[in-house]
């Protein structure tokens, strides 16, 4: 089993309503997001194209977050969901470097923290806070692995592409293009 | 024209603009690594090949600087953790891909091996103690004593335990110096790994940045013997493998250029922040020019037997290995992949 996101840039219109759902359902410190909407334009007025897209920890298969953690607080669980165990963390920034997705940041009280694909909810059958709450259902999220599973069919269908996938870390965010 | 904006959510000042996670303390850490290693390394080496007693300062006097380098080193990561109450989770597990695990481990082997370094050395270093009138003297009162000797050496220890253990260690001091070296160079290699092991930041990610941090830790521990040693013939040979290092140095630096220039666009905008970018005026200043040429031409003059003091190339090496330090700390959390 391996869970994954597909965001559909095309539906996307960078509402954040992703953004405030993830900081209500997982008690973000103020000031601090676990995703964001970023933007690229590209081209000269007026012949502008413009990308929205709604980005968060891409639970890479290859996590180089995982790989330098020295303590083996930053680990991958159940599912393909990369995590942080706080009491294990001590908060060397090493994996916030190695993110090529600047996905990590230091919690207030020091720890690491990030996106959990909302593992509490996931594993109760829900889907994740942001997927749930997107007023435009460009957020799609599931286990891959099914073949009758809503992302597995719509990555089939549609064209997509991963962020920076030079980096090597075999990002499981696609994003319909 | 491609513009890129993040318009809502992650207004976090330590990662936009730019990531700004590792601060001084990680080159401070690095640059105290390197010395360490160097250090050590050429204490070991002189012993290997049995030139103790052609290098008294690199075998007996220059490690002292070591643990001290070291502990002060660990210091400073522990300043940089964010969560230090739980450091000692480090030595709870070795993770062999994590640099982090390396450098926390290798620290921990190398800091009793080189103290115990220096304790095989202790009476050469202090043949004479005076027990009476000094504070040291008196505290250290309960564990050795003076001797009434014509001899060099005026003290002893009051317990047997540690005159075995000395005894034994001087014994051992070979192979002592083989572990000794083992440790160093990955001590030496790991400042430059810690960095290069990131992808995500391409002006690390290069696998010269290990011999390169070796050689310029070797550089500045040469430079430091060469300050510490009375010694006029030891002083000139470390000039020279100084000026050999120096070299090696600035091969390794071009190299580090031509990679990237020749490497992905994210490589060429990281050598760009160096060659034009805000990186340029600090580092050809301060490492190329200051650090690197000019104590090279004032070592290549001293050997052609003009007078200079030694002050001055040493403190410029120093000032450039440190600068080096943090010049590629600060500029690699610039660079980024581009999506
Ligand atoms: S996106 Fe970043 S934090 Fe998430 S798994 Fe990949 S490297 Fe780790």
């Amino acid at each position: 089993m391996r869970y994954a996101m597909a965001i559909d840039t095309k539906k996307c219109v960078g509402c954040s309503d992703c953004v405030v759902a993830c900081q209500t359902e997982n008690n973000v410190p103020i000031g601090y997001a676990r995703d964001w909407i970023s933007e690229t334009v590209v081209g000269i007025y007026p012949d502008l194209d413009l990308e929205i897209r709604s980005e968060r920890c891409n639970h890479c298969i290859n996590a180089p977050c995982v790989r330098t953690c020295p303590t083996g607080a930053s680990h991958i669980t159940e599912g393909g969901i990369i995590k942080v165990t706080p009491f294990e963390c001590i908060g060397c920034g090493a994996c916030i470097e190695a993110c090529p997705y600047d996905a990590r940041f230091f919690h207030p009280k020091g720890y690491v923290e990030k996106c959990t694909f909302c593992e509490h909810r996931v594993k109760n059958g829900q889907s994740t806070a942001c997927a749930s709450v997107c007023p435009t259902h460009c957020i799609y999220f599931g286990n891959i692995d099914d073949p009758n599973s809503e992302i597995a069919k719509i990555i089939a269908k549609r064209k997509y592409k991963v962020l920076a996938q030079e980096a090597g870390t075999k990002p499981q965010i696609f994003y319909l293009i | 024209m491609r513009e890129e904006l993040i318009t809502s959510g992650r207004m976090n000042p330590n990662i936009d603009p730019v990531l700004h996670i590792w601060h001084w303390q990680i080159p401070v850490y690095l640059f105290l690594g390197g010395l360490a290693a160097g250090l050590l390394f050429f204490a070991a080496y002189y012993t290997i090949t049995g030139k103790e007693k052609k290098f008294q300062t690199a075998v007996k006097y220059a490690p002292i600087i070591a643990p001290i380098a070291i502990m002060l080193g660990l210091i400073a990561l522990l300043l940089d953790l964010r969560h230090p109450a739980y450091f000692w989770q480090l030595y709870t597990t070795i993770r062999l891909e994590s640099p982090m695990s390396w450098g926390a481990w290798i620290l921990l082997l190398i800091m009793p091996v080189s103290i115990v370094w220096i304790a095989s050395y202790i009476k050469e270093i202090f043949p004479k103690f005076d027990t009476e009138h000094n504070f040291i003297g008196k505290i250290l009162k309960f564990i050795i004593e003076k001797k009434d000797t014509e001899e060099e050496v005026n003290w002893d220890w009051k317990i047997k335990f540690l005159k075995i253990f000395e005894k034994y260690t001087i014994e051992k001091r070979k192979a002592l110096a083989w572990i000794m070296i083992v440790l160093s160079v990955i001590l030496g290699v790991y400042t430059g790994i810690l960095l290069s092991a990131f992808n995500a930041r391409p002006l690390w990610n290069t696998s010269i940045l290990g011999p390169l941090f070796l050689t310029s830790g070797l550089s500045t521990a040469a430079a430091t013997i060469m300050l510490m040693t009375k010694d006029h013939r030891e002083r000139m040979i470390f000039s020279r493998i100084d000026l050999l290092l120096i070299v090696i140095e600035l091969f390794l630096i071009t190299h580090l250029f031509m990679g990237f220039l020749a490497g992905s666009q994210a490589k060429i905008e990281a050598a760009n922040l160096f060659l034009g970018g805000e990186f340029t005026v600090t580092f050809w200043v301060n490492v190329i020019i200051l650090g690197l040429i000019i104590p090279a031409i004032l070592e290549a003059l001293e050997l052609l037997k003009f007078k200079i003091p030694v002050i001055l190339p040493v403190a410029l090496i120093l000032w450039g290995g440190i600068m080096f330090r943090f010049i590629m700390t600060e500029a690699g959390q610039i660079t980024r992949f581009l999506y």
